[in-house]
């Protein structure tokens, strides 16, 4: 006898780093709808944006999101600067790199180790952060903080790395890489890892395209689509190689996430070797920004949007922020549906979802 | 700079959606900015890493017209800009009743420039400053 149930999952539950809710409507143990359920930590950003002087505002994107909040204030300077048409210097593109890269590391180290957490591999869920620390502790060397850095500005950026330090990051890098192949393969060869992985949440390509889905989500799935391809700040330098899986399913996603963190220590290396000696910044000059802009990055979850509307004033018109996750919730509302209510927590964290980001 | 920009009417939106899907464009999100009288209706869609956008005035009162139907991911920036702006939209393949984003009790459309903002004092002090923002 078929029996239907509706089973709130979240917002607060052990796999979840942050609130939110879905509501799985089941028959037994099958999931025949899911629907999200946010608003649990909605801080009306936006609104608080408009009333900012459009310089303090870089300070307020840097603090939409915990992990990646170095890609916001980077994001942000970018719209601003192309308002203003500011040509940074190309020294801060390259160390916008090395900043931003140096938190796509740390994030997928994050979520890749919450993924362990997931399906109870405790052991690598610690050994992934251990190794996540000496990421951060390249951050709080070269800018002082571990997380929110606090060193983009509009017309470049606040530090530099001196040559000492970049020795210094190189020998962490490769402390940080020599420790990886064991991990890694735990996450990919592991017998008992590949029976919760694969085959589990599959998105096809032609769906992931319909559903908009970005970023390692939508790579797994075999989209072409990272704008590091675009070249922006130094990226076009860089001989970068974008990383595409195959099946679309929980394994291929944490394969995509893998596969970038040797991409990044990769960037890093190349950022450090081929970065130009020169100013870090530009003085800004001229009026307070009065177009719009449509700003965009790639962030560890994918693509990310500003829009980005001025008056002429210091204070904005309009800031409009679409994160990653947003952009990933319809794509996991399909993966949920038809699946076993045992796999949810394994495929909810594979989205990576950043939830604080996505309610602003 | 926002270019490819299409001004487009109200009634040409499900066709212009439909045309943009046909072609093989993906649907990035969708903007509202609050203009006074009207709203202005942003949509973003990408293909190939080229931005194409379509922007509808909204005069207020009116409906917009869903295109959950066309793009199934349109449903969740539908509903915020609901519950944030307190844009009508008709035909939402689900619609969250006004609480997607915000709880029972919340302000009604936040986001829109006739609410001022709570404990913060504008900058600018020019008289080019946003309608509805609170002067120090």
């Amino acid at each position: 006898m078929i029996r239907r149930n509706t089973i709130p999952f979240g917002p607060q539950h052990p796999v979840l780093p942050e609130p939110i809710q879905l509501h799985l409507v089941m028959e037994n143990e099958k999931i025949i709808q899911a629907l999200p359920a946010v608003g649990y930590i909605h801080r009306g950003l936006e609104k608080i944006a408009e009333k900012k002087d459009y310089i303090q505002d870089v300070y307020l994107a840097e603090r939409i999101c915990g992990i990646c909040s170095f890609m916001h204030s980077q994001n942000y300077c970018q719209g601003i600067e192309e308002l203003m048409k500011v040509q940074i210097p190309d020294r801060a593109k390259y160390l916008r790199v090395i900043w931003a890269e140096t938190h796509r590391i740390h994030s997928h180290l994050l979520i890749l180790g919450l993924l362990a957490d997931a399906f109870g591999f405790e052991n690598l869920f610690m050994r992934l952060w251990k190794v996540r620390e000496q990421i951060l502790n390249i951050m709080e060397k070269t800018t002082g903080a571990r997380v929110i850095l606090g060193v983009c500005a509009i017309g470049g950026v606040k530090r530099d790395i001196t040559p000492e330090l970049s020795e210094y990051i190189l020998r962490e890098l490769e402390a940080v890489e020599k420790q990886l192949p064991e991990l890694m393969d735990s996450l990919l060869k592991d017998y008992s890892v590949k029976q919760r992985l694969i085959g589990v949440g599959v998105l096809p390509k032609d769906k992931a395209h319909e559903l908009g889905a970005v970023g390692p989500v939508a790579r797994a799935s075999g989209l072409r689509m990272d704008l590091r391809e675009t070249g922006y700040a130094a990226y076009g330098d860089l001989d970068f190689k974008m990383v595409v899986g195959e099946a679309g399913d929980c394994y291929d996603r944490t394969m995509v996430r893998v596969k970038e963190l040797y991409t990044s220590l990769d960037l890093i290396r190349a950022a450090l070797k081929r970065m130009p000696q020169g100013p870090i910044s530009v003085a800004v000059k001229g009026s307070p920004p009065a177009d719009e802009v449509l700003a965009r990055i790639e962030q560890p979850r994918g693509e990310l949007n500003f829009y980005i509307r001025g008056n002429g004033t210091r204070n904005l018109e309009r800031f409009r922020v679409r994160t990653p996750t947003f952009a990933n919730l319809p794509a996991l509302l399909h993966q949920l549906t038809g699946c076993e209510l045992a796999d949810v927590p394994v495929i909810a964290i594979c989205i990576d979802p950043c939830v604080s980001c996505t309610e602003r | 700079m926002l270019n490819h920009v299409s001004e487009i009417t109200l009634d040409q939106i499900s066709t212009e959606v439909w045309k943009l899907k046909q072609d093989g464009y993906r649907f990035v999100t969708m903007t509202c900015c609050d203009r006074g009288e009207s709203h202005d209706i942003l949509y973003h869609f990408d293909k190939n890493y080229e931005l194409k956008h379509l922007r509808v005035t909204l005069p207020r009162g009116t409906a917009l017209p869903s295109i959950s139907s066309l793009f199934f991911a349109a449903l969740l920036v539908e509903n915020e800009m609901k519950d944030l702006m307190g844009v009508q939209v008709s035909g939402m393949a689900i619609d969250f009743q006004g609480r997607f984003m915000l709880a029972e009790g919340s302000p009604v459309a936040p986001l829109n420039k006739s609410i001022p903002g709570i404990g913060i004092q504008i900058q600018d002090k020019t008289p080019s400053a946003p309608e509805g923002t609170v002067k120090s």
